[in-house]
């Protein structure tokens, strides 16, 4: 079998006292789609900013294309192909929709060689697939939620991850509006892009997951395929809180 | 292309300049346009930091001081003659700059500029107990005949500034056209959505700190050539701060010529007040028009403008 894309081994997190990831490991095929779940508070986001840079993990390695993570910033990981979304978005709200992803297509692709007009056009197309083309012009202040969801779906597209890495793109979002942007993350896993999935709507992680691990107070409880996790009696209880 | 209307500005700027420096004979216009030029240049610099990347320094006093007192230091150590003067100010503004930047690292929003008000106070106390450059009392200073063609050391001193506005707002104007104004505009929406799209964010904003820096202190540097004296409270003065930070807001951050209508506009309102009224009476009118702007017009004269120009353009 290939190397993973992915390798976590032994990563924890202390915030003061405060214990939020401890010795998590977890690997990631490239091409996989990967769902983390887990209650409030059990460290799926703090697990995503090591993993992503934002944070710097206590202890453990992070290996990510066969190469070690630790010491790199955010926007050198992002250069090395790992791209995420925000939980709350964060849009750059001075800027059209247009001007965040060439932000990110000027920044994480280095040396792309495009002129400034192949750099329009490749995040028009970015746009195009994720159905925000009609709103390429508008300031990303003025966007609803589900725009803005999917703009940090663009935005993380335009770096041209091989990781990307979905921190609740769907909470907030009605019935059809998660299935857009389920649709959206399925045609960017067919061609080619891993991606890990943070969610609390189950129906879309099992929909969507070919492989689940849940996490509760900063450890790994369960993981396996998405039905097998799902009746596994410590995620219940975790969910439940029986 | 679109920088062929930037660049006869500039020409026909300085060719005014240069122009008026042999045309007229009442020097006091210069005296009076030394100032209002060397604002321009703090109100442009002020902004790289400030309006672009959303950093709100309140230390342009501890660079004006700096420069002075780098222009009064290697004039009285070495006799350097006035652009070896402003070219040392610019480097050690520099490498002030650098050293304000990576303040950064740690300090956001308003914890940076108190730590920025900091910088100023201990640069202006090193210096007040630096005896070479005359301590607490200040230093005077004797400046050596202008070099020609021009026969009056104000003349002069008003035609470098003058290319040094032409400097700082060309430098102004490239980083807001630039890939590097992209950047920094998203370091100022938001610094972790930023990194994690690729922006460099450190290196975008030391390089922003650096520049400011230069450029500031370069302009302080002929202040002590000016007066022909310096002092630390007049060289750190508080006053220089909250000027360039008033006209950057006043005339607009988004746009590199919002400092400059701002600083044109504020600089010479002071300019006749002082003359008219009383030097106080000028620090008022800063106030007063700081909250208006601030109030009724928060992106400044370039926000009116655009207003102006939409509500215009739907008739």
């Amino acid at each position: 079998m290939s190397d993973p894309l992915l390798s976590v081994s032994g990563v924890s997190k202390r915030f003061g006292g405060f214990t939020a990831l401890q010795d998590i490991s977890l690997e990631i095929r490239a091409g996989e789609r990967f769902g983390l779940i887990g209650p409030n508070g059990s460290g799926k986001t703090t697990l995503i900013n090591c993993i992503s840079g934002v944070l710097r993990n206590d202890g453990g390695s992070i290996r990510f294309a066969g190469r070690e993570l630790g010491g790199l910033s955010a926007h050198q990981r992002t250069r090395r192909g790992i791209a995420r979304s925000f939980q709350v978005p964060r849009p750059f709200r001075s800027m059209t929709v247009l001007e965040n992803l060439l932000v990110a297509l000027d920044y994480a692709v280095i040396g792309h060689g495009l002129s400034a007009r192949e750099a329009d056009a490749e995040a028009m197309a970015i746009l195009g697939k994720i159905g925000l083309a009609e709103k390429a012009e508008a300031l990303s202040a003025q966007l609803s939620q589900v725009e803005l969801r999917k703009m940090e779906l663009a935005r993380a597209m335009a770096a041209r991850p091989k990781l990307l890495i979905s921190d609740e793109a769907m909470a907030g979002l009605a019935g059809a509006e998660i299935d857009e942007v389920l649709d959206t993350l399925f045609k960017l896993n067919a061609e080619g892009i891993t991606v890990i999935m943070i969610e609390h709507i189950m129906q879309a992680v099992m929909r969507f997951s070919q492989r689940v691990m849940c996490l509760d107070a900063g450890r790994v409880i369960c993981e396996g395929a998405p039905q097998a996790v799902m009746d596994d009696k410590r995620v219940q209880e975790a969910y439940l809180g029986a | 292309m679109r920088s062929v209307p930037f660049l006869i500005g500039a020409a026909v700027f300085l060719t005014a300049a240069v122009t008026a420096a042999f045309v007229v004979r009442n020097e006091y216009v210069f005296f009076a346009g030394f100032v209002i030029l060397q604002f321009i240049v703090l109100a442009t610099a002020w902004n790289i930091l400030g309006g672009y990347a959303g950093y709100v320094n309140f230390g342009t006093s501890a660079f004006v001081g700096v420069g002075i007192y780098t222009a009064v230091a290697v004039f009285k150590y070495a006799g350097a003659p006035l652009y070896l003067q402003m070219l040392a100010a610019a480097a050690v503004g520099a490498a002030l700059g650098l050293g304000v930047g990576l303040l950064t690292l740690r300090l956001r929003g308003i914890f940076f500029s108190i730590a920025t008000v900091a910088v100023t106070i201990i640069a202006e106390t090193l210096i007040t107990n630096w005896k070479f450059v005359g301590g607490a009392t200040g230093v005077q200073l004797l400046r050596p005949p202008p070099t020609a063609p021009f026969e009056s050391y104000i003349k002069m001193l008003f035609v470098v500034v003058a290319v040094l506005v032409v400097i700082a707002v060309a430098l102004a104007r490239y980083i807001q056209l630039s890939g590097v104004g992209r950047g920094l505009r998203a370091v100022r929406d938001d610094e972790v959505a930023a990194e994690c799209s690729g922006v460099p964010t450190l290196k975008l904003k030391l390089l922003a700190c650096a520049i400011s820096g230069a450029l500031m202190s370069a302009a302080g540097a002929p202040a002590a050539m000016y007066l022909q004296f310096a002092d630390p409270v007049s060289a750190f003065n508080l006053n220089y701060s909250v000027s360039a930070l008033a006209m950057s807001l006043i005339g607009g951050t988004a746009h590199w010529i919002g400092p400059v209508l701002g600083a044109i506009l504020l600089a010479t309102t002071q300019q006749f007040l002082t003359v008219t009224i009383s030097s106080e009476v000028n620090v008022l009118v800063l106030g007063v028009m700081l909250v208006l702007f601030v109030v009724g017009a928060p992106d400044g004269i370039i926000g009116l403008a655009k207003r102006a120009w939409q509500r215009w353009g739907r008739r």
